[in-house]
């Protein structure tokens, strides 16, 4: 199974330059933690796919071995693990974060 | 499930025996925490590897018992 769970992770960070797993939707986050994320995401203005672990129990057991990770949520960009909510928004605070998605969020405004 | 403070800390310690750690109790519920670690040997390490080494002295606790602790980390000026 949990073959299974980081072969299909590993296809959505693969296909998908920016995904972040959480909990519960865009829309509507189920967490705290997600929310936060995804505010800050959504302020940088950059399109990414999102992956509701709470929707997805193999994905959401199987993520934290893959990522080598305890919670949720979790940030991936052009494949790589990049941390969760208190790493993003570390990032975020020192400039870090906008700098490194500045050519996906250039072609989300595009 | 929620842990107490000083558990979380005295973890936080064993693991990373010259740590100062500082834990706020967020809601004051016993169940979310926000917890700055500052040490020495974070020193040279990626954001990323330094939450690691906190995350690993609170072991399968993380996102079980401990289910919100906000994590922040620094080397010492």
């Amino acid at each position: 199974m949990t073959d299974t769970a980081h072969a299909r992770i590993q296809d959505l960070v693969s296909k998908n330059e920016v995904v972040l797993f959480m909990k519960g939707t865009p829309l509507f986050p189920q967490c705290g933690f997600s929310s936060r994320a995804v505010a800050i995401l959504e302020r940088i203005g950059v399109a990414y796919e999102s992956v509701d672990v709470l929707q997805d129990q193999e994905v959401r057991q199987g993520i934290k071995s893959f990522s080598d990770w305890p919670t949720i949520p979790q940030l991936y960009v052009k494949g790589e693990f990049l941390g969760g909510s208190d790493i993003m928004m570390e990032m975020y605070e020192a400039g870090e974060l906008q700098q490194l998605l500045a050519p996906q969020a250039a072609s989300s405004a595009g | 499930m929620a842990m107490a403070a000083d558990d979380i800390e005295a973890l936080i310690l064993a693991g990373i025996p010259d740590a100062q750690v500082r834990i706020t109790d967020l809601a004051g519920d016993g169940d979310h925490y926000a917890a700055h670690v500052t040490s020495e040997s974070f020193r040279g390490m990626s954001r990323l590897a330094q939450q690691r080494a906190v995350y690993a002295t609170l072991g399968e606790r993380m996102g079980g018992e401990l289910h919100a602790l906000q994590l922040t980390t620094a080397v010492p000026n």
